[in-house]
């Protein structure tokens, strides 16, 4: 059944989505993409909308995949399950297990788990790059336009950061890929 | 007024006003419970940014969390992760349904074929910036660069190897790593 499916899922995402919403990131990925419920670029696009709209990453994602699979219940189902592990945790830890977080197994683990994070981040952004910048046909090719709007946009946002030592934000990074992608794909 | 009425207001006003998630709530939390409320101390602040940092799920539903039960107990913790939740469970549903349409616009499509590009330079930034704060020892970056060309390669063969069963090792290898290390001081004493 699908609303068993979809809080299955995403209570595995709510319980392993260490370091934030971009290690919810590939976890999303990994459940959405197996279970066949969007393909890469639509998933790509809500990962933008997500970012662009106010409230937690996961809970955005977790509530657009839920509807498109399984109407406003779906939605309901999904955002409960990617917000449950973190709501039965924190209660725990507060009523009882104060110094849980300072364990010294615990944090061992943590030492572990979080560079591992960190290199799974990497990697998916790498791969997301690489993935839509390449056409595979026969032979692997790069998709010129995507190359050209990828070039100016860290272009753009490289000299920004050196002209005005003000961090480029994520919102303005979606807006000026936005321009860029109608600019370039209206000329070539 | 009513104190879960207040909660709950208090985090749906924070969940409807906060972009881009994550970090960028834990100073708006700051300025409304602990400057504005006086629900929580800094210090308190400052406990649960550091739990929210070890445990899993979203940090602003892990400090909603916390808050509500701090004020309120378990209806207190209830009130204020539904208040923070809702807003964008609200806002994505009324997009969700009608993006599809949306994207048959040639001009909005054009413009997601630029934004496509730029989430993989999003989160590759955002990995980047964790990188840089990481702990420069040996261990944490050999753990790092094995998941980052393991998962990468997972990505790229379509190979069926999930990230969090990746996971599940790193942690194991923390532990053994720790179990090891403590034995060899216990070693060192003898």
């Amino acid at each position: 059944m699908i609303y068993l499916e979809l809080l299955v899922a995403f209570l595995q995402v709510g319980l392993f989505s260490f370091g934030g919403a971009y290690g919810a990131i590939p976890l999303i990925r990994d459940v959405v993409l197996s279970n066949g419920w969007m393909d890469e670029e639509m998933l790509t696009y809500m990962i933008a909308v997500s970012e662009s709209t106010p409230g937690p990453i996961m809970v955005n994602l977790a509530t657009y995949v839920g509807n498109t699979q399984g109407g406003i219940l779906g939605a309901i189902v999904a955002t409960t399950g990617v917000v449950l592990p973190s709501f039965i945790i924190i209660s725990i830890i507060t009523v009882l297990l104060k110094n849980v977080v300072k364990n010294p197994f615990f944090q061992a683990v943590l030492r572990g788990l979080k560079p591992c994070v960190i290199g799974i981040i990497l990697a998916t952004g790498l791969y997301m790059i690489v993935s839509t910048c390449t056409v595979i046909e026969e032979s692997i090719k790069l998709d010129l336009r995507a190359g050209i709007i990828l070039v100016l946009l860290i272009g753009i946002k490289s000299v920004y950061r050196q002209v005005t030592k003000k961090k480029f934000s994520s919102i303005m990074l979606i807006l000026l890929s936005a321009i860029v992608g109608v600019v370039v794909l209206s000329m070539i | 007024m009513n104190k879960l009425l207040e909660l709950f207001l208090t985090f749906v006003k924070i969940g409807a006003f906060t972009f881009g998630g994550g970090y960028a709530m834990i100073s708006i939390i700051e300025d409304n419970c602990v400057e504005k409320k006086k629900w929580i101390t800094h210090d308190e602040m400052m406990d649960i940014t550091v739990i929210a940092e070890s445990t899993p799920g979203p940090i602003a539903i892990n400090c909603a969390t916390f808050v509500g039960h701090k004020i309120a107990g378990l209806a207190g913790a209830v009130c204020a992760t539904l208040g923070v939740v809702l807003p964008s469970f609200l806002i994505i549903f009324v997009i969700s349904s009608f993006l599809d349409n949306f994207l048959e616009i040639e001009i909005i499509a054009k413009a997601f074929y630029g934004i496509k590009v730029a989430v993989g330079v999003l989160i590759l930034d955002a990995g980047i910036k964790m990188f840089k704060k990481m702990s420069k020892k040996i261990f944490p970056r050999v753990i790092m660069a094995l998941s980052c060309i393991t998962m990468f390669f997972v990505q790229m063969f379509a190979i069926k190897f999930s990230a969090i069963s990746l996971m599940l090792i790193a942690g194991a290898v923390g532990l053994v790593a720790f179990l090891i290390q403590g034995r060899k001081k216990e070693v060192s004493v003898e």
